[in-house]
Order: C-alpha cells, then sequence, then structure tokens
C-alpha cells in the first residue's frame, strides 16, 4: 500500500471539509473495496477518512420507506427484524454479499458510492425506486447510476443513508460469479402500486439498468410465464471469460422468472 | 501391549501429533521466520508474453529510499550463476537427446512469459523494494506471444536453441502391432481429449528467507519446499556452483504443496546469491498474484486417443497421441510428468495387448507446467476413463460392465503392460462392485426418473483407475533418464532412556508423516507414540532426502523407516542375548520385549537402550555401543493403488448449474497405516480434481495474458460445492515393500475428474450431448444443451 | 504514524505503526502473532480471520488504525490455557487439517458461524465457510469438526 494517513471524521461535515483539505482523500466504510484495491496498490490516497463515527449508520422506518443509514453494515441489514418484516428481499439481498466477514465490515454506503457493475445493492435501489441522500441533497436511483463505477456524486460529496419505498412484493434472485461470488446476474424485482421494475446487476456493460421489456411483460401479466415471449438483447450486456453475452442474456430470463415466483 | 501403547499402531486412525501447534497458532511457516537485519526482495515481473529487452535502467530505483541493490539478469551471469535444470530427461524417439533451453534466474535478452523475472530489488523493507520497483525503466520490443500447445510447432521461435518449439518427441510402445491392432478391431472409437490447465494454489504462498555466515562460509535457506535436499542438491551444485556442505536448507512447516512447491525457483536462488553479496539476510515472500503468475501450473494436454474393440468390446489396441504444453522454460519434473508417469500409465487397470504413445512437448509464452498433484497419472486416467465411458455409450454397453469385461483379471498377477510397467498385483472388480453398492448403482434408474420429474437431468459416472506411487526404482528410473536416485533415507535414533527420534528424507507438508511414521515405528517396537519424535525438512539434520511427491512418503520413505527399526531390533536382539546369556536364535521381541523362547527372561526395549549407551554388560566383541541405526530403501517396483469412484450429479437445464450429489469411492492402498489420514488425504484429492472438473481453469488470452490471476478470476472449490464423500477401501497388499503399503496421496485427484464428466455427460446424454470438456463451466452446459437440442431438432 | 491501542487476546497493546499498517500485520509483525496467515491478495480465502469485538473479520482488509480500540481474538488466544476450545478440539478430532495454514483463518471463522447460528444444517455450515478456501482437506472433514464442535458449544 502506498503511505496514506488515516482519521476518523467527527460527523459528515468534518468528513467534508477533510475531503476538501486533502489532494487525494478517499472516504473509508467497510473497506472491503478501498482496502483490496490499496493494498494491491492499484489506487493510492493521501488521505484516508473513516466514517465509522460520523454517525451514519442505523435502520429506521419512516412509514412509507425504509432508511439506512450509508455506514449500516450488510450484516445488519440482513438481521434487521425490521427490514425483513418490511422490505425481506433486501435482508436476504444483504445476506447473499460475499461472505460473513465482508458482511460484518461492508458497508451499504460504500457499495453504492462504488457502483461495482456486479455489486447487488444497486439493483435494489434502481428497481425500489430508492433515494440516495447526501450531504447535500437527495438523488432518485434512477439519476444516481451513471455508469460503470460511476455514479452522480461530486468528488466531496458524502452519502449519508439511502431510502427505500416498501414495495407490495420484492424478490433478489443473484447467479453467482463462481470465482468471485459477485452477481454474474442478478436480478431484483419489486412491485411497487406504480407498477413493475426489474433491475439487472452484474450484466450489463453500462452497469446496473432496468429492463424495459421484462418489466412491460410483467406489468401486463405478473408471472413466470409471462417472460417467455421477452427477448433480452444481448449487445449491451458484458462478455468475459465467465460469461458470454448470450448466456448472460438467457440467465437474466431465468433469474427473473425465479425473482417473480418468489415475490 | 504395554501400557500407553494400545490403539496407536499400524491401522489405527490416531489423531495427529502435529495438530497442536497448527490449531494453536504456532505453526512455523517460512514467512513466520525473521532474521535480524533482514533485507526485503521483490522481483520486478514482465507483464508481456514475450519481448527481446532493449534496455533496462535501473538507476532512478537504485536511488530510492532504502534501497540496498537493485540486480538483474546481467548481474547473475556475471557471477556465473546458473538457473533451475530439469532432473529427469527422456530421450526422443530418433535417439536424440531432448532440448534443454537455458532459464536464467532474472531473464537475459529476452522475456517468454507474463511474470517473467526481470529484475530485483533488495531493500530495507517491502514497501520500499515495491516502491522503487516502480521507478525501473524496461525498455522491450514485443513479440508474438505462443498460447494454444496445438498451434505451437512451428510458430514464432521462443528459444534460440529450438527452431519449432518441440522440446521433446517421446515415444512408448510398440506402433506396429498398435496399427495392426487398430486396423483388425471390429470398431475404433475415437475422441479427442483435452486436459485443461490448473493452478496448484497451496493456500501458503512460496517464501524464502536467505542468510550467509561469513565465519563460516555457509549459507541457510528457509524455503517453502516439499524436498529440501533436492533443493540444496540443484542449489548447490546447478546454481551457485558451491560445496553441498555449505548450504544449510530448512522446509519448517510448508502450507501445502501439490507438486508446485517440488521445484527449485529463480526467487529462493536470487534471495542465498545475494545474502552472500550484500552479507545481510534476504526474505521474499510471494503474493497470491505472483503465485499465479510463477508457480508452476500443471497439467494441459490435448490427446488424440483411438481405442480398438474386437467385437466382444474386448479391448485390442489404444494409441495416444499427446501434445502437453510445458511452458516457456522446463523445470525439474516437467518433462518426466507427461512421458514417463503418463505413457506408463496408459493400460489403466485394463488388459490391453498393444498400446502405443507419442508425446510431443511443447513450448509456449506461459508459465511453465510442471507435476500438480497425480502428475501424469490424472492425465492418463482421464483420456483412459473418458474415452471408456465414450465407447461404453458407442456400444451401448453399460460402463460399468464395459470395465469389468476389459479389467486386469485377478489372477493375472503380476501384469506386464504393454507400456513398460509390471503391476505386482491388483484385483479391481471388488471395488468397481463395492463402489457401485456404496451409491446404490442399481437403484440409479429411480433416482434419475425422480430427479426428472422435478426438471432436473440426473447422471452418474464411473472411474476407474491405477497409478503408479512412490517414484522408484532408482536402477530404473536411471536408464529412463532421471538424474537422481529415487530411494530414501531414515535414521532411526534411540536414546538411553528409551525414546526415539527418527529422521527421514521425506517431507510433511499436511499428510501427517509425524503421526503415521510414528505409528509405524510404536508399532514395531511397542513403545508410546508420544515418545517418538519424527524430524524432517532440514538438511543439516537428516543425511540425505528426496522429499515429498509421487505419493511416495511412505511407501519409500516409511519402508525405509521399518528397515532401520528392524535393524534396531536386530541389535537390540545381540545385546539382550549377551544380556541374558542366551542363545540369540533363542531371542524374540514382541510389544516392546526382548524375550528368551522357552523362559520366563525377558528385558525390556528400554533396558537394552540404557545398556547400549551403559555398556558395562555388552557384547563388545561383535558390536559397537550405542543404539542408532541408517536405512536407505530403493524400491523394486512402483506401488500400483488402484480404485473406482462414482459421481452423482444433478444437472439444472435452466442455467446450467452441476450440483454433486453424491461421491463413493472404493481404494485399494494396500495396508491402511493410519485409515483418518488416508481419508483425509482421498478428500482433498477429489476436491482438487472436482475443482479441475468444474470450477478451475487457467485462462490466457492470445496476448499470453493470464487472465485468471486472482482468486476473483480462478475458482477455488470451496465448501459448499462439494458434497459429503463416502469412502472405502479394498486391499491387496504391496508385494514388495515391508508394510504392504502403496501410497494414497494423489489417488482422489487422479480419479476424479473423469467420474465428474462421465456423469455430467450422463445428465446430459437425455438430449443427445456425448461429450464435455473440462472445466464443465455452467455456460458450456448450458450451451450444450442448446446445440444438442437445435442439432436434435433439425 | 499511528498510536494503535487496542486489546489483543486479553492483552492490552500499544505501538506506534505508519497509517497504512494492516491490521494482519499489525498483528503478524508487530505483535509477532504469527498464527495469523494471510493467503491472498483479494480479500477471499480467510487464512487471515480473527475477531474484531466478536465479529470475524478479514484481518488482510482492515487498518490496524481501524481497529483501534477494539478487543482482538486470534487464534492464539482461544484456548483457555492449555485447554482448548472446542472448535479446536473438534478440528483435532476429525482431522479437519492437513497443512494448517488455512485452519485459524478456518477455526476462527466457524467459531463466530457456530455462535451465532443454532441448529446449524450441513449445508448452513458449507455456506457459513464460504470466506475461507482449504486446498488440502476437501471440507469434509472441516464440515465434520464444526459439526462437532457445534455440539459441543451447545449450537
Ligand atoms: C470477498 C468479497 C466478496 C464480495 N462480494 C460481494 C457481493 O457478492 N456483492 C456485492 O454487492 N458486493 C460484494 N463485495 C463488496 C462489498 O459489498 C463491499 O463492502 C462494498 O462494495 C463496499 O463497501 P465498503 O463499506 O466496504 O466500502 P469501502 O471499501 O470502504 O469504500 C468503497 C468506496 O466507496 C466510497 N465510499 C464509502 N462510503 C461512502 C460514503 N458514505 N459516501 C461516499 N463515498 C463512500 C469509498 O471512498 C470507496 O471509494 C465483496 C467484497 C469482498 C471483499
Ligand atoms: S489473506 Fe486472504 S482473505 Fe485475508
Ligand atoms: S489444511 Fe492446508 S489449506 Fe486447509
Amino acid at each position: 500500500m502506498y503511505a496514506t494517513t488515516y482519521a476518523k471524521a467527527k460527523d459528515v461535515a468534518d468528513a467534508v471539509s477533510q475531503l476538501k483539505g486533502a489532494d487525494e482523500g478517499k472516504l473509508l466504510a467497510g473497506g472491503q473495496t478501498l482496502i483490496p484495491t490499496l493494498k494491491q496498490r492499484l489506487a493510492s490516497s493521501d488521505c484516508l477518512i473513516d466514517l465509522s463515527d460520523a454517525g451514519l449508520s442505523g435502520i429506521s422506518d419512516e412509514g412509507g420507506s425504509i432508511r439506512i443509514g450509508a455506514m449500516t453494515r450488510h450484516v445488519e441489514v440482513e438481521t434487521s427484524e425490521m427490514v425483513k418484516k418490511a422490505i425481506p428481499a433486501l435482508a436476504a439481498l444483504a445476506s447473499g454479499i460475499g461472505d460473513r466477514q465482508v458482511r460484518n465490515c461492508g458497508t451499504i454506503g460504500g457499495s453504492v458510492a462504488n457502483n461495482d457493475p456486479s455489486a447487488c445493492y444497486p439493483s435494489a435501489l434502481l428497481a425500489l425506486g430508492a433515494t440516495v441522500h447526501t450531504d447535500r441533497r437527495d438523488i432518485a436511483a434512477g439519476d444516481y447510476f451513471t455508469g460503470m463505477f460511476e455514479t452522480a456524486l461530486d468528488e466531496d460529496e458524502v452519502i449519508t443513508a439511502v431510502s427505500f419505498p416498501k414495495p407490495e412484493a420484492a424478490s433478489y434472485v443473484k447467479f453467482p460469479n463462481p470465482a468471485s461470488r459477485y452477481a454474474m446476474v442478478g436480478v431484483f424485482v419489486a412491485k411497487t402500486s406504480s407498477g413493475v421494475a426489474v433491475a439487472v446487476t452484474g450484466a450489463g456493460q453500462d452497469g446496473v439498468f432496468r429492463h424495459g421489456g421484462l418489466e412491460a411483460a410483467l406489468n401486463s401479466s405478473f408471472s413466470a410465464e409471462s417472460i417467455d415471449s421477452v427477448a433480452v438483447d444481448d449487445s449491451v450486456l458484458m462478455s468475459d471469460m465467465h460469461a458470454s453475452a448470450d448466456y448472460r442474456a438467457h440467465l437474466i430470463t431465468q433469474m427473473t422468472k425465479r425473482a417473480v415466483a418468489a415475490c | 501391549m504395554p501400557e500407553g501403547t494400545m490403539n496407536q499402531g499400524i491401522g489405527a486412525s490416531v489423531r495427529r501429533k502435529e495438530d497442536k501447534k497448527f490449531i494453536t497458532g504456532k505453526g512455523r511457516y517460512t514467512d513466520d521466520i525473521n532474521r535480524n537485519g533482514q533485507l526485503y526482495a521483490y522481483f520486478i515481473r514482465s507483464d508481456v508474453a514475450h519481448a527481446n529487452i532493449k534496455n533496462i535502467n535501473v538507476n532512478a530505483a537504485a536511488k530510492c529510499e532504502g534501497v540496498v541493490a537493485v540486480y538483474t539478469g546481467e548481474d547473475i551471469a556475471a557471477d556465473g550463476i546458473g538457473g533451475p535444470i530439469c532432473g529427469w530427461t527422456p530421450t526422443n524417439r530418433d535417439g536424440s537427446a531432448p532440448k534443454e533451453p537455458p532459464h536464467p534466474l532474472l531473464a537475459v535478452g529476452k522475456v517468454r512469459y507474463v511474470g517473467d523475472h526481470i529484475a530485483v530489488v533488495i531493500a530495507e523493507s517491502l514497501e520500499a523494494a515495491q516502491a522503487a520497483s516502480e521507478k525501473i525503466v524496461i525498455d522491450l520490443d514485443n513479440l508474438p506471444a505462443v498460447v494454444d500447445p496445438a498451434t505451437a510447432i512451428g510458430n514464432t521461435q521462443i528459444h534460440d536453441e529450438m527452431d519449432d518449439n518441440v522440446y521433446f518427441d517421446w515415444e512408448l510402445g510398440d506402433e506396429t502391432a498398435t496399427a495392426d491392432a487398430l486396423g483388425g478391431a471390429d470398431k475404433v472409437i475415437e475422441l479427442t481429449v483435452t486436459n485443461n490447465r490448473v493452478i496448484p494454489n497451496a493456500i501458503e504462498p512460496r517464501a524464502a528467507v536467505a542468510e550467509y555466515d561469513e565465519i563460516e562460509d555457509r549459507y541457510t535457506l528457509y524455503t517453502s519446499s516439499q524436498n529440501p535436499h533436492l533443493t540444496r542438491l540443484v542449489m548447490a551444485a546447478f546454481m551457485m556452483q558451491i560445496p553441498e556442505s555449505k548450504l544449510h536448507v530448512v522446509a519448517p512447516d510448508v502450507g501445502g504443496g501439490f507438486g508446485s512447491k517440488i521445484y527449485i525457483y529463480p526467487e529462493e536462488a536470487v534471495c542465498t546469491w545475494a545474502a552472500k553479496k550484500l552479507r545481510k539476510p534476504v526474505k521474499w515472500t510471494a503474493d497470491r498474484t505472483q503465485a499465479f503468475l510463477g508457480d508452476a501450473h500443471g497439467r494441459d494436454h490435448v490427446n488424440k486417443v483411438k481405442l480398438g474393440l474386437d467385437k466382444n468390446n474386448k479391448i485390442v489396441g489404444l494409441r495416444v497421441d499427446t501434445i502437453a504444453n510445458l511452458g516457456a522454460y522446463l523445470s525439474a519434473f516437467s518433462m518426466v510428468t507427461p512421458t514417463y508417469l503418463h505413457g506408463t500409465l496408459l493400460s489403466g487397470c485394463y488388459d490391453i495387448p498393444a498400446i502405443y504413445t507419442n508425446v510431443k512437448g511443447v513450448c509456449t509464452t506461459t508459465v511453465n507446467v510442471d507435476a500438480y498433484r497425480g502428475a501424469g497419472r490424472p492425465e492418463a486416467t482421464y483420456l483412459l476413463e473418458r474415452t471408456m465411458d465414450y465407447a461404453a455409450r458407442q456400444i451401448g454397453m453399460d460402463p460399468a460392465e464395459f470395465r469389468r469385461i476389459n479389467f486386469i483379471p485377478k489372477d493375472a498377477f503380476p501384469y506386464q503392460t504393454a507400456v513398460a510397467l509390471q503391476y505386482d498385483i491388483g484385483d479391481y472388480e471388488p471395488a468397481l462392485d463395492k463402489a457401485m453398492e456404496m451409491i446404490d448403482y442399481a437403484n440409479f434408474g429411480s433416482r434419475q426418473a425422480e430427479a426428472a420429474k422435478r426438471g432436473k437431468y440426473r447422471g452418474i459416472g464411473l472411474s476407474s483407475y491405477i497409478e503408479a506411487c512412490g517414484i522408484a526404482p532408482s536402477a530404473v528410473v536411471g536408464t529412463l533418464g532421471a538424474r537422481v536416485g529415487l530411494y530414501e533415507s531414515a535414521v532411526v535414533r534411540v536414546d538411553p532412556t528409551g525414546t526415539i527420534s527418527v529422521f527421514t528424507g521425506a517431507h510433511s507438508h499436511g499428510q501427517g508423516h509425524d503421526t503415521t511414521f510414528a505409528q509405524i515405528v510404536a508399532d514395531k517396537l511397542g513403545v508410546p507414540i508420544d515418545s517418538i519424535d519424527i524430524v524432517h525438512g532440514d538438511t543439516d539434520r537428516i543425511p540425505f532426502g528426496m522429499g515429498t511427491y509421487g505419493s511416495r512418503s511412505l511407501a519409500v520413505g516409511g519402508t525405509a523407516i521399518s528397515k532401520a527399526v528392524d535393524k534396531v531390533i536386530e541389535k537390540g536382539k545381540i545385546i539382550a542375548a549377551h544380556m541374558m546369556e542366551a542363545a540369540e536364535t533363542d531371542l524374540e521381541f514382541k510389544d516392546g520385549k526382548f524375550t528368551v523362547a522357552g523362559t520366563d527372561k525377558e528385558k525390556s526395549f528400554g533396558e537394552i537402550a540404557l545398556s547400549a549407551y551403559v555398556p558395562h554388560n555388552f557384547p563388545h566383541d561383535r558390536l559397537e555401543p550405542g543404539l542408532e541405526e541408517t536405512a536407505f530403501y530403493d524400491p523394486l517396483n512402483f506401488t500400483y493403488p488402484a480404485g473406482t469412484h462414482i459421481c452423482e450429479v444433478e444437472i439444472d437445464p435452466a442455467t446450467g448449474v452441476v450440483d454433486i450429489v453424491d461421491w463413493a469411492a472404493c481404494d485399494d492402498f494396500g495396508n491402511l497405516i493410519n485409515p483418518m489420514i488416508v481419508e483425509g488425504q482421498v478428500h482433498g484429492g477429489i476436491a482438487q480434481g472436482v475443482g479441475q472438473a468444474l470450477l478451475e481453469n487457467a485462462h490466457y488470452n492470445e496476448d499470453g495474458q493470464l487472465l485468471t490471476a486472482s482468486y476473483m478470476d480462478y475458482c477455488m472449490p470451496r465448501a459448499d460445492n462439494l458434497p459429503s464423500l463416502k469412502i472405502d477401501y479394498t486391499v491387496t497388499a504391496c508385494t514388495h515393500n515391508d508394510l504392504g503399503v502403496k501410497g494414497c496421496g494423489e489417488a482422489g485427484a487422479i480419479a476424479s475428474p473423469p467420474a465428474v464428466i462421465n456423469a455430467i455427460v450422463d445428465a446430459l446424454s437425455v438430449v443427445g450431448v456425448t461429450d464435455m470438456s473440462m472445466p464443465a463451466t455452467t455456460e458450456k452446459i448450458w450451451r450444450a444443451i442448446n446445440d444438442a437440442t437445435a442439432k436434435a431438432a433439425e | 504514524m499511528a498510536l494503535v491501542k487496542m486489546t489483543v487476546n486479553g492483552q492490552a497493546v500499544e505501538y506506534d505503526v505508519p497509517d497504512n499498517t494492516l491490521l494482519v500485520s499489525f498483528i503478524r509483525e508487530t505483535l509477532e502473532l504469527t498464527g495469523t496467515h494471510v493467503g491472498c491478495d483479494t480479500s477471499q480465502c480467510g487464512a487471515c480471520v480473527v475477531h474484531v469485538d466478536g465479529q470475524s473479520v478479514k484481518a488482510c482488509t482492515m487498518l490496524a488504525a481501524q481497529a483501534a480500540g477494539s478487543e482482538i481474538t486470534t487464534i492464539e488466544g482461544i484456548a483457555n490455557g492449555d485447554e482448548l476450545h472446542p472448535m479446536q478440539k473438534a478440528f483435532h478430532e476429525n482431522h479437519g487439517l492437513q497443512c494448517g495454514y488455512c485452519t485459524p483463518g478456518m477455526v476462527m471463522s466457524a467459531i463466530e458461524l457456530v455462535e451465532k447460528n443454532k441448529g446449524l444444517t450441513e449445508q448452513q455450515i458449507r455456506e457459513g465457510l464460504e470466506g475461507n478456501i482449504c486446498r488440502c482437506t476437501g471440507y469434509h472433514n472441516i464440515v465434520k469438526s464444526v459439526q462437532a464442535a457445534a455440539q459441543e458449544m451447545g449450537g
């Protein structure tokens, strides 16, 4: 790892001011993405700002939505009675992220900030129409994810929480990459008052995306069979040694069916 | 039995003596060792597959803070330091010698694979070394990569010494007789079988700590090695060119090897060389990426197989043409693995009158390929067992029955194969029967039907394997190009108080020698197992040894110990006879006591030990005092473990996911010293084989970049990829070693891959799939189902 | 430099280390507790698992400074004097280790798994060990060990 300094932020304002004061400052949440990257010298930072004492963790029921603080660990979401009751699919999603050690450390804020194209959470945000709260604004999930590892966040912007509207029903089904166990295809299906949303992670060349065709079919009939006729265009999907685009397209259909069946 | 010696001898599942240190965190692996004032080495590796080196500028790096030295290949060459050598070379079929292009420790003139060592930075901290390494400017002139073994021959030349990229072109067996047999066969089954390339991945990465003692003019190297004596021999004689006695090699606790820690790599040699140059200890520890890029890979064969059958479906002949990818450089066993350890096993457990094989070892711009758990035998077993299964399907015969009618009959032993080996003993049908019973083969049909109702394809696959263990004997391997002897040594030292130290040349890196070897001694001497210490892994303490690989430790190393113990008993008898004033011929030794037949006279083992060192009443006319014996054991033959593994899978056609739902293994390892340890070896071997068959693959792109260079992309089997395993045994005791043992370390890895693939093909046969390559990834399976269904619809 | 104070295996420790020191380096190099191992660079093998305030974490993926103020338990700290932890005993009894390199991380991970989950099935144990790679044992005896320890630990 390149040399760096480490400091804990007292609160969000402190984190922002430390970020502004550093050349290449980086927020440190659960470290499960950032530390491996730093360790392998794939990234460097002159200043790591630890958010663990910034008061950003915790889950609350806001009536129509569940608000999860940015520093809430995956394990907390996985085991939260509140989440399990209101959005069980979200607890289930969290329980399938990485392994126990990763879930003990990794945070929702870190995951959402990183927007790894194979990460699980982004699909939940998109399908549930979540809102990303930051130190300065609220960003609708639909506007937030802007490409692979790309988000609408400014350089020195800090995610404070994510709010998930409670759906009528939802389910996430992940087909893991056999090696990394991140999503090779992950499909989050949500049924809300405004219709069905299908968000796909792990597969898109531009990261997480919603699939209009699948949504249309499910809006007309919410059943696994109804998507048999939907063609999933593989030209926008990733193709790599783990899975070609056409296989990913096939898996999107299969995972969607499973998610619908589990809703 | 004397007190404290119950349930500890041969055949008992004694809990391992070595466990305590490991479960309490007190193991001592190489990276746990630190020397005062040590420096850290960091190697700069090539990031391209093939290039001429135009210039290396180390000036900026050398000036970095904390940097003590930066060396390149020129510095190594200037000191006349040699590179790794090949320990066993076959002869080409035209009688010429194979090509052995040099392998400089640090590249000279050219780099030949991604990961090739270009330079080393030695600094006061690893961070400083790594930081400085980024300042080295390397000017390369890229050349085309050569990745695919099938097209390597005659492709872009990689070594000046080798114009066609062929290291060797070797044959075994009778080509004409085989051609005749195939020509006269009722049917000839043809199949191309590819054995994918895998990466060993011992969880402890390789490491080395080297130091130089100026006063004694002597080096000490701590290294994560399977065979410290071989390391000492090669490093002293071929690399450093120093007297062997000036190099002390210690392989402390070693976190797995699987073949990859047999070889002597550039890193440990460079550290040793630099330790003297800099007069400071030098430490190097690989990270996982370096392990992927630098440790020898395994397998990587393409075979064209022809199997001839007569009208009764008995095999009449077999021809196998193999291209083996050996990578950019040769290493210790890279040439013997695809030849003598592979071609000689092509008869499997079958009676095959005519066999011929041609193997071409080719050079590519990839990391070197060498023995990996099983070394040659998994390759032979895979192609043979895939072909057997394929053939059974072609002729419409049950695969178990087809194997059965072709097994070497029980009364045919010793059996001379058509490919040089003579199997001393075996009985293959009982293992097949038992395995079939264990997995309830008879009722497979109903399980398959039940799975079909759930929309799953269920399949069952067999693999009846044989292997040759205990690499030996020296006289034979010598005529076949081996440059070392393959015996093992043991010293059994009895202390005056009757405690025992056993010094063995074998090395344990997970196999449990401390326990198994102690059991042999405890059993033979009737002393408590806790009074026995097994010492290994240190060239200063052990006279000599060839290390641990090829499932040889017990059959060869264990037998050497047994023989040394026999000598101790013989000497003890002479002492006891003298003390009890009896005739030696009347002396018996049993349960730790020397007794005189027909009398109640007895002396305990401890009393005899004491009198050997306090020789007041002692046969001085016949013996020297002391009680320490050495034995070198050079076996007469290989040992031949064999057996049948059966795998049952269920496939989800919607995704291509394969679930291994059951596994039955019945192996014949001869006598078992510690069944618990044996079973553990089988489990581990099966997991590696399942990994190769379903998950693992070293993937190079056409530019020669290794795309699977971390666990993010190289798929290691994890606990949830595997089922619980059913293991049982049959026993035919090896006829030519004292213990009747055969070896069990590799069988699981040898038997398992074809069992998995045969099960998958069986499952998919409902849609018309006839073949599947390794690893059988979910995508491949999905595609095979699609393609077969589309074909059927045509 | 950061002044890192924490409790390791019940003992208070305090060292000045560079800010970028990983917890695993702090444990292995500064404290010379070499039972915690390193087997990968991508946070996947689990050879480095320790407990931080009762939670299993990968010590290679945490800075020492992040763990400041915490209670750390490593493989060296789970036995009670000469009395082995039930998980250690179970690994020994069931031959749950071969080369021993993955073992410390495996044991630490398994302890948390059993402590936090009652009535684990074989499949749940297999899935619960997802973050630990073993190349030697084929996991069969590791699973058996965890089952045996779970019995002992009242799981
Ligand atoms: C072995 C392994 C397996 C994994 N498997 C999965 C998986 O299956 N599915 C999955 O989704 N993920 C997986 N992950 C990733 C894991 O979920 C990470 O925890 C997550 O992606 C990053 O969260 P973190 O809290 O660790 O963030 P960190 O690593 O600390 O930070 C990640 C990035 O986000 C930034 N950041 C962090 N917090 C904030 C904030 N509040 N505001 C703005 N920027 C911020 C950081 O500066 C950094 O750039 C895996 C990780 C590992 C190591
Ligand atoms: S060392 Fe591999 S996960 Fe920590
Ligand atoms: S015991 Fe060797 S890696 Fe697990």
